[in-house]
């Protein structure tokens, strides 16, 4: 993976897994040219848990592990969407792993 | 498969910042908790000022991580203790200290604060009944 990505021509740096280095760096384009590179196509409910990410990590300081994720998407979005299955289906990578990436979060504590 | 599960204590005694001893303690906590232990947190001496309110570091150029605490409740730590006679030495009271809320998503009971401030025999007691005491 390149240590540069490029979105509406400006460069951002990028980790080696491909996490933004600095979140304050962050656009909506940043979600939709890594979700290109992983061959995902964004829709309202993609946006809907990047943004719920984005919050969370204002408010908390922390991307959330994917336990935590779920159980917190389920209170605020609604409880069919508070589960693996859902978020696994919008986000094969693993829904904290990939979304906080799109999202500009660091990689979330408790992913080992 | 059986599995044991251990009571875990994770001692904080130091301020939050000036090491990185809060911080690391923290995070140990947020991933451990991934594992389903008995786990409680326990804050005695200068570490009692990392659950302090209003915390403010632009000054020392350091990440605020004190929102970070109000997490645990989600990550199901709902065992959250303070040493009385730590916060009385320091001028402070629980007032002084932010709360951390649990939820139970499945029956929605909730608890809108989870840390105690307890004596020292209770201190003593939670520290004799678990099986490990990890230190930062």
């Amino acid at each position: 993976m390149s240590d540069t990505i490029e979105v509406d021509g400006k460069q951002f740096a990028v980790d080696e897994e491909g996490y933004l280095a600095d979140l304050n760096d962050w656009v909506p384009g940043v979600a939709g040219v890594m979700a290109k590179q992983d061959n995902l196509e964004l829709t309202d409910e993609h946006w809907d848990i990047i943004n719920f990410l984005r919050e969370y990590y204002e408010e908390y300081q922390i991307a959330p592990a994917v336990r935590v994720l779920t159980k917190a998407v389920g209170k605020k979005l609604g409880k069919e969407k508070g589960n693996s299955k859902y978020l696994y289906s919008l986000f094969p990578y693993g829904p904290a792993k990939q979304a906080c990436r799109f999202a500009g979060l660091p990689k979330p504590t408790g992913c080992v | 498969m059986s599995e044991v599960v251990k009571k875990f204590m994770y001692l904080n005694r130091k301020a939050p910042y000036g090491t990185i001893y809060a911080w690391e303690a923290l995070e140990v906590v947020l991933i451990g908790a991934a594992f389903d232990q008995d786990v409680c947190v326990m804050f005695v001496d200068d570490g009692v000022y990392q659950l302090t309110k209003g915390q403010d570091t632009k000054g020392i150029g350091m990440k605020n991580f004190s929102p970070t605490y109000r997490t645990l409740g989600d990550y199901e730590v709902k065992r959250i203790f303070v040493d009385r006679a730590s916060l009385e030495a320091r001028g402070l009271t629980q007032e002084d200290l932010v709360e951390i809320a649990w939820e139970d998503f499945e029956t929605e009971e909730e608890i809108e604060n989870i840390v105690e401030v307890v004596d020292a025999a209770r201190v003593s007691e939670l520290m004799n009944e678990s099986d490990a005491i990890f230190s930062f």
